[in-house]
């Protein structure tokens, strides 16, 4: 820990991100994730030979939109270049991408990190194709399918502006939240529809140049990318304390070892020997096509936040949360109409429901209706149960359609506030305590905490704590 | 004397033949003495035969027929075709045949074109002599000791030896125009994104054009309309309209301005070309044309520019043949790398490895801006020469070539002879240009000699025009300037 007091870290982002477009960049295949190997692809995306490339125009919108949403000046000529190297994922041998003239430069994404808002530098967006998927059979060898190839990707360069795991989490969080609310890709990680390298280096605190970089790939998990980061760091400080250097390779991440493992150095790297490619025409986009992205852009993540903040009185940091899962904030949206306190429902949310929904198998899937959720809610915030309740019941109706009243209902946990029925309790609680009161009379305070628990234990935790704690103090005044 | 196209459509129309009858003839031209001449890499006469019967049938049923429908032709075995393999004479796709055919297939197989089979070439189409052929020699049917003329040294050889009406070829630097020039029929390049290539395998991509080789200009004016077009599949494609071939050979050429570039009649050239051509000039100021000598400076940089282009795209379009997905693959290997490097090397021919060595070095960090990017920098130099020029001319006039067909293994020392020989060829591609190859007439040797017409990016009319002109010439004077 010490070293971080010593070492900055430094780090920039590629990030790959699948479009959701129906056909793929160049051909007419259907783009669907999951489809038996070899058959969604065709001549055009298995690089057959004397087959040509036929830009999909909605890739061009969708890198658009994507410039647009992070601030990014858009091209007016964009052009797309060939970059070359053998791989057998690869049938053309060349990746067709773009070098020089990219969809969108020079733009920025904010990021709420600790309560501060960070403005991450975005430098360049680009399209190009994806690559088809190996499969390594122990038996027969390895296998190619090419369903993946020419799936259209946008990469999104970031600045080399972050400086924490959690300035990472929280840009990719941001970024992965905006292409969803564009509508311009499933964002989803456990497909590869959203991929991340991360290049880390460190320096001396207050020192201006950078450090030799190492870049990580294989990134495919918030968690694994979190690790990463932490691994690195913690790799490269021990090189420099140990008087070497930071040598300049590409690493690979084993998510099963959690390490990190050199894949090529600088001296092997390509030489992608990048030229444009002569099979297809200059993007234009010009101001009219401009002028019409601008005039249909969705309502952003940071729209959102504003207007929960705004409007419900929700903490930036808490808002900033919702809105990074498209499925949540919208859920939030039906169930905020139907409750009275908008910021318990949020805390609630950010706590209790993400908390179910990642013990499910699916990812994103929420467990409970709007309307089970928001009786849940009003009857917490008009004090009929309390939160502990709140939060039994919410475990219980999960994945179910049992009403929370009706949960409550059949379990008997509605909270007893009948004053007559727990001074009879309290009574019970004091009498085969004498100490509590001795020890209370006595200055020990805790004392209290002991009556509390007592309490709550005979009535199975359906004491009113107000009414429990003014029937305890009136004992005292006895 | 070998009919037209027109004559062959009238005589199918009437009756006096069938496709049959022609398919056969032709068929059995080839079985007669491709043997000597070497021109087919492939044959499809049951094919041919069937398609043929097919026309026929839908002939006597009544129906009209376009006037390419019952005529046998041939293509370069670089285009995509369903029933046949398209090789490029390389090992590495022996035997390949493609799961999809070339855009040029489909439209001729529309019009009713009855395919006789796929023609040799120099390995995808780098080369010009189709000496570098992994299958067969060619042979110039004008003198069987000579070159027919490359790349498409079969498309030409195919038509001069009466082995088909006529043929496709496809031009990258002069592939169509040489090779016609060497065996003495009529080639086109036409204007880069006139045809589609789809479905023609790419050597280099910004140059590559398919053309129609044919015994006269007014051939081939039958022929453009049925292979031109805008396709949606190639982005390169001209979205124009298509002349009619009346216009194609319509234009009156008594008023044009035809530019005979000083550059192209200097050293190098052989006596006799530089006198056939010159001749020409005189011929068409004959008919009314005016001729004049202009100074186009830049042309002399269009050789090197386009062999740094040509190559540099070369080596990436041909990185797909690796061996993995088909074609040919090496019998052993012990890693990935050596697949490629094994795969590869005994696939390709040597001057095929030459092009992309050159090219991957062009391309290679730390030399692009030197060479490939200068060389985008004199094609536009190039092109703004020619645009100029075309501002007070109809066409240029200059040689095809600077020799006449030479001898087998003549230039296969010195790569850099042979690659002299596109000198007159290459800024037609360079420019993007459409670039017609006519016959004017024969050196002491009896060899045939090729003048070159180049015009304005879609203007193949007044290219067509001035060449049918100078066929009909002959045709109405009577061969009386002693040719």
């Amino acid at each position: 820990m010490a070293n971080n007091d010593i070492y900055e870290v430094v780090i920039g982002l590629e990030v790959h991100v699948e479009l959701a477009t129906e056909t793929k960049i160049f051909c007419g295949c259907p783009t669907t994730f999951g489809a038996a190997p070899n058959t969604q692809c065709c001549p055009v995306c298995m690089g057959m030979p004397g087959t040509l490339p036929v830009l999909n125009e909605k890739v061009v919108e969708y890198a658009a939109r994507a410039g647009i949403a992070t601030h990014c000046t858009l091209t007016t000529r964009g052009r797309q270049d060939r970059k070359n190297y053998f791989y057998p994922d690869l049938p053309k041998a060349y990746q067709i991408s773009q070098s020089q003239l990219p969809i969108a430069e020079h733009g920025y994404l904010d990021i709420q990190v600790e309560g501060n808002t960070r403005r991450i530098g975005i430098t360049r967006i680009h399209i190009e194709e994806d690559a088809g998927k190996l499969v390594h059979d122990g038996g027969e060898g390895t296998l190619i399918d090419y369903n993946r190839c020419g799936v259209p990707l946008i990469e999104i360069v970031s600045e080399p502006d972050l400086r924490s795991a959690e300035e990472v989490k929280a840009y990719l969080q941001k970024l992965r939240a905006m292409v969803m609310y564009l509508g311009v890709s499933s964002g989803k990680m456990n497909e590869g529809a959203f991929r991340c390298d991360v290049n880390l280096s460190i320096r001396k605190h207050g020192e201006t140049a950078f450090g030799t970089r190492t870049e990580m790939k294989n990134l495919n998990s918030f968690a694994f990318i979190a690790k990463a980061i932490e691994s690195e760091t913690a790799r490269q400080i021990k090189v420099i304390e140990s008087g070497g250097q930071v040598t300049q390779e590409t690493r690979r991440w084993d998510a099963a070892k959690g390490v990190s493992a050199a894949m090529r150095s600088k001296e092997d790297a390509h030489d992608y020997r990048y030229f444009p490619d002569p099979d297809l025409m200059p993007i234009i986009i010009d101001d009219e096509m401009q002028a019409s992205l601008r005039a249909s852009m969705p309502l952003l993540p940071d729209d959102y936040i504003d207007q929960y903040t705004k409007q419900y009185g929700i903490k930036p940091e808490v808002a900033d949360a919702l809105v990074s899962d498209k499925a949540v904030a919208e859920y939030f949206e039906s169930v905020v109409k139907e409750v009275k306190d908008a910021d318990m429902l949020a805390n609630f949310m950010m706590t209790e429901v993400k908390r179910l929904m990642a013990s499910g198998e699916e990812e994103s899937a929420i467990g409970m209706s709007v309307h089970q959720l928001a009786s849940l809610i009003n009857l917490a915030s008009s004090e009929k149960i309390n939160l502990s309740i709140a939060k039994k019941v919410a475990d219980k109706i999960w994945n179910t359609d049992i009403l929370p009243k009706d949960y409550i209902d059949s379990e008997d946990l509605w909270p007893i506030v009948d004053r007559t029925v727990l001074e009879a309790f309290a009574d019970q609680v004091l009498t085969q305590n004498p100490r509590i009161l001795s020890d209370y009379l006595g200055g020990k305070t805790q004392a209290f905490g002991a009556y509390m628990g007592q309490m709550m234990r005979l009535t199975k935790g359906k004491a009113d704590p107000g009414v429990s704690e003014q029937i305890f103090m009136d004992r005292i005044q006895k | 004397m070998q009919k037209s196209i027109r004559e062959l459509h009238q005589a199918l129309e009437s009756g006096a033949t069938t496709s049959t009858a022609l398919t056969e003839k032709y068929l059995a031209a080839i079985e007669k003495q491709d043997d000597q001449i070497g021109a087919f890499l492939h044959v499809d006469a049951e094919g041919a035969l069937k398609r043929a019967a097919e026309l026929d049938e839908r002939r006597k049923s009544g129906e009209r027929l376009t006037p390419l429908a019952g005529i046998p032709m041939a293509l370069k075995d670089n285009m995509c075709t369903l029933d046949m393999p398209t090789t490029c004479a390389s090992r590495i796709l022996e035997g390949y045949v493609s799961p999809y055919e070339a855009d040029v297939v489909t439209r001729l197989k529309a019009q009713g074109a009855v395919i006789l089979g796929k023609l040799n070439l120099d390995e995808f189409a780098m080369g010009g002599s189709t000496e570098h052929s992994y299958y067969k020699m060619t042979r110039n049917p004008a003198d069987t000791s000579r070159v027919p003329g490359g790349s498409s040294g079969g498309s030409a050889a195919a038509v001069a030896a009466g082995e088909a009406v006529y043929t496709l070829g496809s031009d990258t630097g002069g592939s169509i125009r040489q090779p016609a020039s060497f065996c003495g029929v009529a080639g086109l390049k036409p204007t880069y994104g006139r045809v589609s290539r789809r479905g023609l395998v790419a050597f280099a991509s910004s140059l590559d054009q398919i053309g129609p080789i044919a015994r006269s200009v007014e051939d081939l004016a039958y022929i453009l309309p049925a292979i031109s077009g805008y396709d949606p599949m190639d982005s390169t494609s001209a979205n124009r309209p298509v002349d009619r071939t009346d216009v194609l050979l319509g234009k009156d050429v008594s008023k044009m301005r035809i530019a005979l570039p000083t550059a192209f009649f200097g050293d190098g050239l052989q006596k006799e070309v530089k006198e056939a051509v010159l001749k020409a000039a005189k011929r068409y100021e004959s008919l009314g044309a005016q001729v004049e000598e202009v100074d186009m400076p830049t042309l002399k940089h269009a050789l090197p520019a386009y062999y740094l282009i040509s190559s540099a795209e070369a080596s990436s379009n041909l990185a797909r043949f690796d061996g993995v997905q088909y074609g040919y693959r090496t019998e052993s290997f012990d890693s990935l790398g050596d697949l490629y490097k094994k795969s590869r090397g005994e696939g390709f021919g040597r001057e095929v490895k030459r092009r992309i060595l050159l090219g991957t070095y062009a391309l290679s960090s730390g030399y692009y801006d030197a060479y490939y990017q200068k060389a985008l920098k004199v094609r536009t130099l190039i092109q703004s020469e020619f645009r100029r020029i075309f501002e007070g001319f109809d066409a240029v006039l200059s040689p095809v070539a600077p020799t006449t067909a030479y001898k087998f293994g003549a230039h296969s020392k010195n790569p850099v002879e042979m690659y002299l020989e596109d000198i007159y060829t290459v800024p037609v591609n360079i420019a993007g240009l459409p670039g017609l190859s006519v016959n004017c007439g024969v050196d002491s040797e009896g060899l045939p000699i090729g003048m070159q017409l180049i015009g304005r990016a879609f203007d193949e009319a007044t290219l067509l025009s001035l060449g049918y002109a100078y066929e009909q010439s002959f045709m109405k004077g009577g061969a009386s300037d002693g040719e």
